[in-house]
């Protein structure tokens, strides 16, 4: 049977860059610029999950973001690896919002889209980390979720997911219509082809602002959080490692052991 | 408006055993709920809750509120939901603790949604703020390269809170308290999940939660083997277990179990050794808790060295074979 499924990603300074380019001023996170934005690594295990239903049931693949100023060739990679459609909540009135907000308006974007069998979205965010924002909008459409899963098969209106859990997985079966939340499990999101990323460069995405979705502006983004952000700090780490010296590595290593003894580490 | 009071901590079973993790979640709910002289509860569900509520009281829980139903015997959200959703109704507490667990990372988000709350998750901290009483919730983002201290007016107030990052009080059986058996009819017809099967894929040997020491290897392993001969070989002599960063365990070279950092485990040992592991935050916000931690790597430069006490620069394949035979050598002598 065609799966309809939307997959929600979101734009991030990419999660990869060294720790050290990560420099908090003003309570907001300042990046130079030659860190690019992304999609979400675990957005990407969310596609790649649609694009695996697709491959073995077929269906159609709508892309979801929410945010401002999205950089058209990044966001669009959603659609150069397959997703058919791109709709993106686009607008400054959706800036800084918080899981609460987020959760919000993306349910509503999704009660406007009305039809689809699965809705996939990424773990936590690689930016704030926070891990609400699926089990949100499953909460608030009222519909079935399945976190952390890592395989997904669609049979007769039904989900059969494989959920990690800490010591091994569990074999989950769900009812359609529901939303399911991807981990690592799944491998990575396929490469775009040539022939994807000309197809993508000749969509356009589909922008809806706040009111195309039935939302004011005192409702999203900033306005309609219902945590505040009271502070954002880096604790001060102080490097205090003493590095084992040897003639050559291995002596290093047997240096090393000698240290541990002393010390009466072991 | 009802008035909110009290903290409430969402306890969780392992083996018929409260949690480490519910101990730890007592132990911070003791120091919130004496500062602004209220009760701690705690709510264990389960098929049979057993003995279990007696610990809840000896790690400090004034209130234990068990709640017992066959569907309840393994986490599913739908029964949990309707179980904690019924008992956070009933008794309105002030703030809600879950552990960042995999039941707590599932169910939370659920719970804050439902009450059209807030919720801060995997919380380093927490403390309550002197005029308001509000949750004051510290906790890592932009994968541990920082922090932010988050409130919210929204009541209850809601938090999961990150293994070992509290500590439990010591237990004592003297303690007093009130365990209340707690009937909640729970509607299966709205347990929209069906579990099929457990499959466990735990790794053979000592568990990495338990292990004194962690022999830790990343993408400079560059395949499965060295987990298996170079790592293996020097927690064997160490009595402890095999770990990995992120990429060893998204290539498959380990399985997920196997995963330390921010969206695997959290682990504390004794002694924590990353070999070929470059330091990111992602993975370091899972070792960090550790007593002593030693780093080997080829790049002088690489992150893991800000987090060590120890460090060997250099290529692995050279030093930990050297390693390995010298404390053979002194741990026979």
């Amino acid at each position: 049977m065609p799966v309809n499924m939307i997959a929600c990603c979101k734009q991030v300074p990419d999660p990869e860059a060294p720790p050290s380019v990560f420099k908090v001023a003003d309570n907001k996170m300042t990046l130079p610029p030659d860190v690019k934005p992304v999609i979400g690594q675990y957005e990407e295990f969310a596609l790649e999950a649609a694009l695996k239903v697709k491959d073995t049931n077929g269906g159609k693949i709508t892309a979801l973001s929410l945010g401002n100023n999205f950089v058209r060739d990044v966001i669009k990679k959603a659609l150069a690896v397959g997703s058919d459609e791109l709709i993106l909540l686009e607008d400054e009135a959706f800036e800084g919002g918080d899981s609460w907000s987020t959760a919000n308006a993306l349910a509503m974007a999704i009660k406007k889209m009305a039809e689809y069998d699965i809705i996939f979205c990424g773990r936590q965010s690689s930016d704030w980390d926070a891990g609400q924002v699926g089990l949100g909008i499953a909460e608030i459409l009222e519909i079935p979720a399945v976190t952390l899963a890592r395989k997904v098969e669609v049979v007769d209106g039904k989900a059969k997911v494989e959920r990690v859990i800490p010591d091994g997985y569990q074999v989950v079966e769900v009812t359609l219509p529901a939303l399911i939340i991807v981990t690592s499990g799944i491998g990575a999101l396929r490469y775009a082809t040539l022939k994807g990323i000309m197809a993508a460069a000749k969509k356009q995405p589909v922008i809806w602002k706040p009111a195309d979705i039935g939302l004011e502006t005192s409702q999203i983004g900033a306005a309609g959080r219902h945590s505040k952000l009271d502070k954002l700090f880096q604790p001060v780490k102080e490097a205090k490692c003493e590095i084992i010296e040897g003639e050559t590595p291995a002596e290093a290593g047997a240096n090393l052991a000698l240290k541990l003894r002393e010390a009466k580490l072991l | 408006m009802a008035e909110y009071r009290g903290i409430l901590v969402c306890g969780e079973l392992v083996g018929g055993k409260l949690a480490s993790i519910t101990t730890e979640l007592l132990g911070c709910g003791r120091k919130l709920a004496d500062e602004i002289k209220e009760d701690l509860s705690c709510m264990l569900a389960s098929d049979s809750v057993g003995e279990a509520s007696k610990e809840a009281i000896a790690y400090g829980a004034d209130r234990v509120y068990t709640v017992e139903h066959p569907t309840l015997k393994e986490y599913q959200a739908d029964s949990y939901m309707q179980a904690s959703e019924k008992l956070v109704k009933d008794t309105s507490p002030r703030v809600i603790l879950m552990g960042h667990t995999s039941m707590g990372r599932d169910l939370a988000p659920r719970l804050a949604f439902r009450l059209g709350t807030s919720l801060t998750t995997d919380c380093l901290d927490l403390s309550l703020d002197p005029e308001a009483n509000l949750l004051v919730q510290t906790r890592p983002v932009y994968g541990g390269n920082a922090q932010a201290i988050f409130t919210s007016e929204f009541m209850p107030q809601m938090a999961t809170v990150r293994t070992k990052a509290m500590s439990p009080l010591e237990r004592d059986d003297s303690r007093k308290g009130e365990v209340i058996p707690t009937k909640i009819d729970i509607d299966t017809s709205k347990v929209r999940t069906k579990i099929l099967e457990t499959v466990k894929e735990e790794a053979v040997g000592i568990k990495l939660e338990d292990a004194p020491v962690i022999v830790s290897g990343g993408r400079g392993m560059a395949g499965p083997e060295p987990f298996r001969t170079t790592l293996k070989e020097l927690a064997d002599l160490l009595h402890g277990a095999v770990g990995a960063s992120r990429p060893p365990a998204d290539n498959g070279w380990v399985p997920e179990a196997l995963h330390i950092g921010l969206t695997g485990k959290i682990v504390a040992p004794d002694i924590y050794i990353a070999i070929a592991i470059s330091g990111a935050s992602q993975h370091t916000a899972g070792c960090t808790g550790s007593k002593h931690i030693i780093a080997i790597n080829k790049d002088p430069e690489a992150n893991i060295f800000r987090e060590a006490e120890l460090g060997v620069v250099g290529k692995y394949e050279d030093v930990v074979p050297a390693l390995t035979s010298k404390l053979k050598e002194l741990l026979a002598g």
